[in-house]
């Protein structure tokens, strides 16, 4: 069954289905991300284009935070392209696969490959089996996370100005970011690049410019590497 | 304006880094130590948020940083229950309390 060439229709549905409970599970979070944003000073409209522009509910998350903070525009990108740099892994990931297709598919699979869409198509694509219509399958999820992401940012955009201050509802962008770092602490490299990140982030809140949000998500991801590899060697260094 | 621009800018480097290795049609393979860097990405930048906002305002009132008891609160149910809602629930719920308690921040 897994090598056999299913119609695109099937595997557009496929995709859809595959994707419908992290679609469902990102509503709450495209919501907040709209009032953060409204309450971070974008404007309707730019609230909403930047949903559809990046497109990548973490990279929303961190803007509405540093745009709130004042951040100089340029530093701003700096954390937009470090903080997305991961999607770079589920390029390479993918790329075997749609190897076959134009430009225009490559391009609008490219756009639609968010971490949900990838989680959802990885193991559709590693199923063995000859050139297919696969790629109908990550258009599905990509397409179907695509639409409910863009409807819950505009309704938390259409919230964000009803919503008080005192609800501080700002905090719901941090304890996302908790929830997606606590399960990646699955070992020491990970536990060193949370500790790394955290000290000079937070050492370097004198730092000009939010300036230490880069430097410590460079530090975290260097410390990360250099446990990874002493617990390498220190494996397979004979006692 | 210029936030306009940033923002167009912000998706189309997004957009590159996506296409990135499809673009480039199996012609490139990643290196294996961009492959490695790349694995720390999500925890070194998001904890890079996490920890300045748990600790905020002054260090020399550790006592009263309701921020970092939720987060620490929130922390907790990530890691027994892996619960995405759950976790923000928790962390919100704390950080209310904690705020409208008597005395509170």
């Amino acid at each position: 069954m897994s090598g056999a060439r299913r119609s695109w229709r099937i595997e557009m549905r496929a995709g859809l289905v595959a994707i419908a409970p992290l679609a469902l599970g990102s509503i709450p979070f495209g919501l907040i991300y709209g009032v953060l944003a409204i309450k971070a000073g974008l404007s309707p409209l730019l609230a909403i284009a930047v949903a559809s522009l990046v497109f990548a509910g973490s990279a929303q998350f961190m803007i509405t935070q540093l745009v709130a903070a004042g951040t100089p525009l340029l530093l701003i990108l700096g954390s937009v392209m470090t903080i997305n740099l991961r999607h770079a892994l589920y390029s390479a990931a993918l790329a075997r696969h749609l190897a076959h297709l134009g430009y225009g598919w490559k391009a609008l699979l490219a756009y639609l490959l968010t971490d949900e869409a990838y989680a959802a198509s990885i193991k559709r694509f590693d199923e063995t089996g000859a050139a297919d219509n696969r790629h109908w399958f990550l258009l599905g999820a990509g397409l179907g996370l695509w639409c409910v992401w863009q409807i819950s940012c505009i309704a938390g955009v259409a919230l964000g100005g009803r919503i008080p201050a005192a609800w501080s509802l700002d905090f719901a962008g941090t304890l996302t970011f908790i929830a997606i770092v606590v399960p990646l602490l699955r070992d020491r490299p990970a536990w060193a690049a949370m500790a790394a990140a955290g000290l000079v982030a937070v050492a370097g809140q004198a730092l000009p410019y939010k300036l230490a949000i880069m430097a410590a998500a460079i530090a975290g991801m260097l410390a990360g590497v250099a446990v990874e590899r002493a617990c390498k060697s220190s494996l397979e260094t004979p006692a | 304006m210029s936030l306009w621009i940033t923002m167009l800018a912000a998706g189309a480097i997004t957009f590159a880094i996506r296409l990135s290795f499809i673009g480039a049609a199996g012609r490139i393979d990643a290196p294996a130590w961009f492959i490695r860097f790349l694995r720390f990405v999500p925890v070194a930048a998001l904890s890079a948020l996490v920890w300045p906002d748990l600790l905020v305002g002054d260090p020399g009132m550790l006592i009263m940083q309701p921020r970092l008891y939720a987060g620490l609160a929130a922390a907790l149910v990530a890691w027994t229950t892996r619960n995405v809602m759950l976790t923000i629930a928790t962390g919100m719920l704390a950080l209310w309390l904690l705020q409208w308690l008597p005395g509170g921040a």
